[in-house]
């Protein structure tokens, strides 16, 4: 029994932990994937056509891209090793599979990521242009491919495939037997996109938010008038892929993981032609204070059709019942009901941000909408809270499982004195808000002095030692 | 069908793993060893900011490259032999989050700290960089002694200890071994990559730590000499690696002294790539030994994942290891260069760095 009400308090200690230390490092990594090839692109322009001004930008975000990436990398290590830590028993059950993605993605991906990144802040004046723009481009190719390795381990969890279960030393353990599979998971590649063009549309929401801001204030007007415009195109771009995959990932769930499609709606029985609120205002059991609802917009949502069967919550939970034993199948509703508002809404509203923003260049007014800029400026927190919602939404959405119908968090947890987690939970927490408090401060200081606080080019005097850089 | 697993032995594979893991393991020692080393030297050898800069500097362009070893070497771990990822990380609970709290402030230091023109601002991510720099060093030491000695692990790998199980005497003189070798490696490596008055502070440095960590390290493989094998008959010892690393370690002062930089600098990678060979080997065929029972060994076989993950990953690791090793090779000769402080004299060498 004692160990019983320990093994409880640990799986809500270290789940607490792993949301807390993933969202936290989940703020920074999509900025990262997506401002690396902003700059790559910004910088290749400025090779290209000699450009001082696209050169000046290169480096100011680039500025903003490392302190952004800092943070990213050392978070990142506690990714890799908690799963050890605080979810052994997942580790161990998984590792055949899980681990795998894992161990590639620092040989392929970390590796190739921080040396290229090393030689970009170090090898300015030192190698030569071209090679100094390529290794922007290869770090740049490195963040992709980490994402590659990190979203087909997460559809495996969502919807594990390509594997058989067995039982070693009398515990069970899921094998990889098919390694393709595993890796062209249709879960994976909508997933993989949908978090890709995400993380483009983060990264160009900043740079449109920065330059908005500067804009406003008349700094550097033909700079960060020239980065506006890639901005907002690239936001229009990004947003309609985010949005696209979104759409294939909602009808893919209704087939994959029904339940959290239902949550996602509060339905809680079975409909043809089901309909979709807006907002609710009151609880969320059916007896609503006041809502909007769109009719048949979840039914095309789930299944692309009109009046297609969105299946309710009371079925699967019988369903789930008949088919994995007694308990809880439904995740928290609220979670569930909010956070994916909250994305889908903000996604839209960053596509009419960049399409206005489209707008106002084609009247060539952009300089000159005070109301655009302000209204730009202040949507740079949309994306990362997106972000974050649409993680929380996912894989609240997946519980109870941990590996979608074959293993539950709660058997995934390390069997440890919740005194550990709970220390290590705070110490965590307490680190990361230090560090957030610390790298908001340094964002703010250097995005608002803009690019006139930049160091002089490295290229007037060739001769020199290498440059003390840090 | 399956009972193949149970058995001890399925194929080559786990102990190509091993291999491999035990590889990473040494990579990232013998690299981030150094600049483990340069982080502990800071407060040292730096009389001003610029000094510092120049230190820093010297691993700027490779601390995060060195530090996915690590990385790669816990994924390895994690794919190939789960049970002992697992045992592990959960185990060594509260140590592991002393390390990664400390590699994160590291990090963060290197980048931060000169992205604001403040004196104090500094000076807190100087103290960082130490403490980030020295702990790590101490701590993995500390871990492979007590992955020698043996942990409290019972029947199917139950972890059974609490944290000061893992900080016993032997196991803190394994953690003053790395501090101090990293340290020397450190020194040598700034050898290399320094002038001027601080090739000099560093060559003084290296001459001081030399015989210390000679000493200190000369305790720790004889104890391990003497406990372990005696204790669990874990596995073979060649006698000849110690041995070697204890004789290539006793060189370093007076290379150092005679000022054969390039020499020095091999010879502490040397200490270090046979002092965790020796205790590696020392593991095997065991992937953890129990210090409550021999019975409940962990052995390679019984943590190592399905033969076929091990043979996907062979195949993946085959194709892209050698860029890897290329590239990353290539970034050091790019930054060969000495790090010097704004206009300091290019001091005539005698011996030019054998770079690695």
């Amino acid at each position: 029994m004692n160990q019983l009400i320990a093994g409880i308090s640990t799986v809500s200690l270290a789940r607490w932990q792993f949301a807390i230390t993933t969202v936290f490092h989940f703020l920074f990594v999509p900025l990262t994937i997506g401002l690396g090839l902003l700059v790559a692109i910004l910088q290749t322009v400025a090779y290209k056509r000699k450009d001082d001004s696209y050169d000046r930008m290169a480096r100011f975000f680039g500025k903003l891209f490392l302190i952004n990436f800092a943070i990213g990398v050392v978070t990142g290590i506690v990714q890799e090793f908690q799963f050890g830590m605080d979810w052994s028993r997942y580790s161990v059950y998984v590792g055949n599979i899980f681990g795998a993605p894992l161990a590639i993605e620092g040989l392929l991906a970390f590796f190739m990521e921080s040396t290229f990144l090393g030689v970009w802040i170090f090898g300015r004046g030192r190698v030569s242009p071209r090679v100094h723009l390529a290794s922007i481009w290869l770090a740049s190719l490195g963040t992709f491919l980490s994402a590659i390795f990190i979203i087909a381990a997460n559809a495996w969890m969502q919807h594990p495939v390509g594997y058989k279960v067995i039982t070693v030393h009398g515990q069970k353990q899921a094998i990889m037997t098919d390694f393709w599979a595993v890796i062209t998971n249709s879960t994976f590649i909508d997933a993989y996109l949908h978090v890709v063009f995400g993380a483009i549309l983060t990264a160009s929401v900043f740079m449109l938010a920065i330059a908005a801001y500067h804009l406003r204030r008349g700094n550097s007007v033909s700079d960060f008038g020239k980065v506006a415009r890639i901005a907002i195109v690239v936001t229009v771009l990004a947003g309609m892929g985010t949005i696209f995959l979104g759409d294939s990932q909602a009808k893919q769930m209704e087939q994959q993981q029904p339940m959290k499609m239902a949550a996602a709606e509060a339905l809680y029985d079975t409909q043809n032609g089901a309909s979709f609120s807006l907002l609710t205002v009151g609880d969320l059991s059916g007896n609503p204070i006041f809502q909007i609802r769109l009719p048949h917009l979840l039914s095309v949502l789930a299944t692309n059709s009109w009046n297609g069967q969105v299946k309710g919550i009371n079925q699967l939970q019988s369903e789930a019942t008949a088919k994995y034993g007694k308990g809880s199948y439904v995740p928290i509703l609220w979670v569930e009901y909010w956070t994916f508002r909250v994305m889908v809404g903000l996604g839209f509203l960053l596509l009419a941000l960049g399409a206005y923003g489209l707008y106002l260049m084609r009247k060539g007014r952009l300089e000159k909408s005070k109301k655009f800029l302000r209204f730009a400026s202040w949507m740079l927190l949309a994306p990362f809270l997106a972000n974050a919602t649409g993680w929380i939404f996912t894989e609240v959405g997946r519980q109870p499982w941990i590996v979608y119908g074959l293993l539950k968090t709660s058997n995934a947890v390390t069997v440890i004195a919740p005194g550990y987690v709970a220390a290590s939970l705070i110490g965590f927490t307490a680190i990361y808000s230090f560090l957030a408090v610390l790298e908001i401060g340094l964002m703010i200081r250097v995005a608002t002095k803009g690019p006139s606080a930049l160091p002089a080019t490295s290229t007037e005097s060739p001769e020199r030692a290498l440059e003390l850089v840090y | 069908m399956f009972s193949l697993l149970a058995t001890t032995s399925t194929s080559g594979l786990e102990q190509l793993w091993f291999a491999l893991i035990g590889v990473l393991w040494l990579g990232y020692f013998f690299l981030e060893g150094f600049d483990f080393g340069v982080g502990t030297l800071l407060p040292f050898l730096a009389k001003d900011d610029l000094d510092r800069r120049v230190l820093i500097n010297t691993v700027g362009p490779v601390w995060d490259g060195n530090e996915v070893w690590l990385l790669t070497a816990g994924g390895a771990t994690f794919a190939a032999f789960p049970l002992w990822y697992a045992t592990v990380f959960s185990g060594f609970y509260l140590a592991l989050f002393l390390v990664l709290a400390a590699l994160i402030f590291r990090g963060m230091a290197f980048e931060f700290r000169s992205k604001k023109e403040s004196e104090s601002w500094r000076r807190w991510w100087d103290r960082a960089i130490f403490w980030g720099s020295a702990l790590p060093a101490l701590l993995w030491g500390v871990a492979f002694a007590d992955f020698v000695h043996g942990v409290p692990i019972g029947q199917n790998a139950t972890w059974t200890g609490t944290f000061f199980d893992l900080v016993k005497p032997y196991a803190l003189v394994g953690g003053l071994t790395t501090l101090s070798l990293f340290t020397l490696h450190g020194a040598t490596f700034l050898g290399l990559k320094t002038d001027g008055q601080m090739r000099e502070r560093a060559r003084r440095a290296g001459v001081l730590l030399a015989p210390i960590t000679f000493v200190i390290m000369f305790v720790f493989l004889g104890w391990t000499y003497l406990s372990t094998r005696s204790m669990h008959h874990a596995g073979l010892v060649p006698p000849f690696l110690p041995v070697v690393g204890l004789m290539v370690l006793a060189s370093v002062g007076w290379l150092i002294r005679d000022r054969f930089e390039g020499w020095a600098f091999v010879a502490t990678a040397l200490s270090i790539v046979t002092l965790f060979t020796t205790l590696l080997l020392n593991l095997y065929p065991n992937a953890l030994v129990s210090s409550i029972s021999p019975r409940f060994n962990l052995t390679l076989a019984d943590a190592a994942s399905h033969p076929y993950t091990l043979k996907v990953m062979s195949i993946v690791a085959l194709i892209f290891t050698p860029f890897v090793l290329v590239y990353q090779a290539w970034t050091y000769w790019v930054f060969r260069q000495r790090v010097r402080r704004p206009g300091e004299e290019i001091t005539a060498t005698i011996n030019e760095p054998v770079e690695a």
